[in-house]
């Protein structure tokens, strides 16, 4: 098969370089006592409980599923009893606790080969392993209906946001799983497999086999997946376009080849308020609070899983995110500045504009805070956005749009085209403070609704 | 500051829900806001924020006015003294006669802004900075304050809160103060003795070099006074140089639209080119030269301060480019063809913010039309 490859070149963007970007070194947690799934961090899943407080679980284990689609499931990351199930308002589940065991006894999937396999027997491998939780699709950036085709499978194997976690740190040495969970993700889609790797990446990535490989180089958000298939295969309406990241598709590959859902991945934690940098192996489910331990500058910190610009702020008793590889402690910026309006005051804090003297030091790693900078304004100041966002898009038209739930103009603006993450730097650079990623997910959600 | 913060602090509970000022709290939240930048921390989305907020902005316009103004506030001492006077004489007299004019534009301006906050509960909008100075800057300083005073009030009601606020008016606010005054007080806004403080005391000649081609008369103005701003007009317009160090401060921090700029003087050179090939023995504003129409009248200052006023203006990139190049024709069409009304700018510039969303329209247009191509294409 002659696989076409193309380099992507991202000129529209920003690079934040914040201070805390995490050493090369990877260390090993002890074992929590506590692992906790927490669903909400399935956007629009409504969990079905299978299990009840007490209860027995394998790794692999199915949890609960989600009453949308019945047959995607949830599985424990570790082996032990469940401990609790936390409620919100609305009896809401808020998350699972599960008590682990000392050592972890594993649920036997069976070795397969996946090109022996066609697609539904895979499809099955992959949701009563819980693996399929991993896949997203667009547009919605939701999880994956399994009984869709998608025209394509995309992997951004490229880390531009301000301190991600690097992945040739996050893969190293799980050539073998990853090369599986290609082979695995290809029997999927009647397209191809994407793979975006950056161009500068030493890592086994490049000869990875039957992919479409990408060089992607330039600004953030270059790494965003969703910037990568505007620029190889846009989305159109009524397309399905299935995204996964690497780590879980080496986590796919390893469960075809040991039989084993061994959901451990590499995580980095990074930021201002970090004293040690640097990245850590960590099973899914894991408390932020056995990764940040005594590692937290003293004060009124702000811990992110995810990145800062797109991540969810989280307690250190919450578990790290699902889909996240990275905690991120940052202060927060619960002060008043005098006068800090005006120009050329408080030059510490960067600017995508020259009103901050920030622009001087432009290889200055910055110690941002959570102050807004600002207040919510209305629309003024046009063009802003524009330079940070590198799809065709109107990103302002599409936004108003958005909030007049306008759907067949968000539909001709290319809403299927966005998830909120593309719109994390306008929420930064936005002189009016529009809340753009949260508008986005709603318009989602909308579409969600009306469309499907 | 930490005393001042204090203070603040210990007032402020009055003015939150259930205090005994509840209802006054969008003026306390105004004033607040402008000692201090508030503590409020990101809730959703971005953990992090870019250092701009709109108050920045607005002042570093307000910043970029303060050149043109100070040589505004100089040329009207010279204008009605002439050679001979010192500077601070000059610059006293004019601040004499200049300062009340932007008293009362900010003090008119920001207390309907603050009432109608009040009012409607939401929180005050600084769009008024730039406004407030540009208003008195655009007018002759002849003109009595009680008409000032109407056309603030007509533009402030009218021409912004009507729709919504800051962000959400059709026309520059300034300019619709502009035309207000013009179309209701015409003789205070135009004719040879405006431009100069007490010129018809003083005998003083104040024709403006646009008036004077207008009535068929070849100016004798040099064209390094002209770029100079030795000459009658509104205050802020007259120095293009001064105009320039302000386009250089708006282009350098990146808040205006250097591409409005641009067009707008490609526009405009184009059809003064035009012009000047047609020829005319009876208007003489055919025949003046088109690089000297770029100096005179209003030009330069509505291209760099209002024609960039981004609530106004094309949003689109595209557009941006096409709505400036038209400021740049209708305003050198409209100065040479209609002799009455030798301010083609205002008339261009406002013209151009009613079409700008129809420019918008079919520059989105297009990209809505790929889109659709390109479903098509996939279907097909």
């Amino acid at each position: 098969m002659q696989i076409m490859s193309t380099d992507i070149i991202i000129k529209k963007g920003l690079d934040i370089k914040l201070k805390g970007v995490p050493q090369n070194k990877v260390s090993s947690v002890t074992r929590s006592k506590i692992f906790a799934i927490n669903p909400p961090h399935f956007h629009g899943i409504t969990p079905k409980m299978i299990l009840k407080v007490g209860d027995k679980v394998n790794v692999g284990d199915i949890v609960f599923y989600s009453k949308q689609q019945e047959n995607v499931k949830f599985t424990s990351p570790v082996s032990g009893k469940i401990k609790e199930i936390v409620r919100g308002p609305k009896r809401v589940i808020l998350s699972i606790q599960i008590l682990a065991d000392k050592s972890d006894t594993f649920k036997d999937f069976g070795i397969e080969t996946p090109s022996k396999l066609a697609a539904p027997q895979i499809k099955e491998a992959l949701l009563e392993s819980g693996c399929w939780t991993f896949i997203k699709q667009r547009p919605y950036d939701v999880i994956a209906d399994p009984s869709d085709t998608p025209k394509a499978i995309f992997i951004s194997a490229v880390a531009t946001a301000p301190l991600a976690a690097s992945y040739d740190i996050t893969l190293n040495n799980r050539e073998k799983e990853f090369q599986a969970g290609i082979d695995v993700l290809a029997k999927l889609t009647d397209g191809e497999v994407h793979l975006s790797v950056g161009k500068e990446s030493p890592s086994f990535l490049g000869s990875i086999k039957g992919v479409s490989l990408h060089k992607v180089s330039g600004k953030h958000p270059a790494g965003n997946v969703g910037v990568q298939i505007s620029k190889i295969d846009p989305i159109n309406s009524g397309d399905r376009i299935w995204v996964i990241q690497p780590q879980d598709v080496a986590i796919i590959g390893e469960l075809f080849l040991t039989g084993k859902y061994n959901p451990t991945k590499i995580v980095a934690l990074a930021g201002s308020q970090v004293k040690n940098p640097q990245y850590f192996e960590i099973i899914q489910g894991t408390q932020i609070s056995d990764i940040v331990k005594a590692n937290l500058e003293e004060g009124d910190n702000r811990i992110i899983s995810g990145n800062p610009l797109s991540g969810t702020i989280v307690g250190v008793k919450d578990p790290i995110g699902f889909y996240d590889d990275l905690v991120v402690v940052l202060p927060e910026g619960n002060h008043h500045r005098f006068l800090g309006w005006m120009p050329f005051i408080g030059n510490n804090i960067y600017s995508m504009s020259r009103t901050s003297l920030s622009w001087l030091n432009s290889n200055k790693e910055f110690t941002l805070d959570t102050n807004l900078n600002g207040e919510d304004r209305a629309f003024v100041v046009t063009g802003e956005m524009e330079k940070v966002m590198p799809m065709d898009i109107y990103p302002m038209q599409l936004l108003k749009a958005t909030i007049i739930e306008d759907i067949e103009r968000m539909e001709n603006l290319g809403i299927y085209e966005v998830a909120p993450e593309d719109f994390g730097l306008i929420d930064f650079i936005s002189s009016s403070k529009i809340e753009a990623q949260e508008i986005i997910r709603k318009g989602l959600d909308l579409m969600i609704k009306e469309v499907g | 500051m930490k005393f001042l913060r204090k203070q603040l602090d210990i007032i402020k509970p009055h003015f939150e829900k259930g205090g005994k000022f509840e209802k006054y709290a969008p003026a306390f939240g105004g004033i607040e806001t402008l000692l201090f930048v508030p503590n409020h921390t990101t809730k959703s989305g971005a953990h992090i924020r870019d250092a701009v907020d709109l108050k920045r902005i607005m002042i570093v316009v307000v910043f970029a006015l303060v050149p043109a103004m100070l040589f505004g506030i100089w040329n009207i001492g010279y204008q009605n003294m002439g050679d001979g006077s010192g500077f601070w004489e000059y610059m006293s007299f004019g601040a004499i006669r200049f300062l009340p004019m932007v008293i009362v534009s900010y003090g008119v301006g920001l207390g309907i802004e603050f009432a109608y906050a009040i009012f409607r509960g939401h929180s005050v909008n600084e769009g008024y900075l730039v406004t407030g100075l540009l208003i008195p800057m655009i007018m002759p300083i002849d003109l009595p304050l009680w008409m000032l005073t109407i056309s603030v009030v007509f533009a402030v009601i009218i021409g912004k809160e009507a729709f919504g606020g800051t962000g959400m008016n059709i026309l520059n606010p300034a300019l619709v103060a502009r035309a207000f005054a013009l179309f209701s007080y015409a003789p205070a806004m135009s004719g040879n003795t405006v431009w100069v403080a007490d010129s018809v005391a003083d005998g003083v000649s104040g024709e403006t070099i646009l008036g004077e081609l207008a009535a068929n008369n070849i100016p004798t103005t040099t064209v390094m006074d002209m770029f100079m701003g030795y000459m009658p007009g509104s205050v802020g317009e007259t120095s293009v140089l001064m105009i320039l160090i302000g386009a250089a401060i708006l282009l350098f921090t990146g808040i205006a639209s250097w591409r409005i700029m641009l067009s707008s003087v490609i526009g405009a050179s184009l059809m003064g080119i035009i012009f000047n090939a047609i020829g005319s023995s009876t208007n003489e504003l055919f025949n003046f030269p088109w690089e000297q129409h770029l100096l005179v009248g209003g030009f330069a200052f509505g291209m760099v301060f209002m024609a960039t006023d981004p609530v106004t203006a094309a949003q689109t990139t595209t557009g941006k480019w096409i709505y400036g190049f038209l400021i740049g024709v209708f305003a050198i069409l409209i100065r040479v063809i209609n002799p009455t009304l030798p301010e083609g700018v205002m008339m261009a510039i406002l013209l151009m913010n009613v079409f700008a969303p129809t420019i918008d329209h079919y520059v989105i247009a297009s990209n809505i039309k790929r889109r659709k191509k390109r479903l098509q294409k996939v279907k097909a």
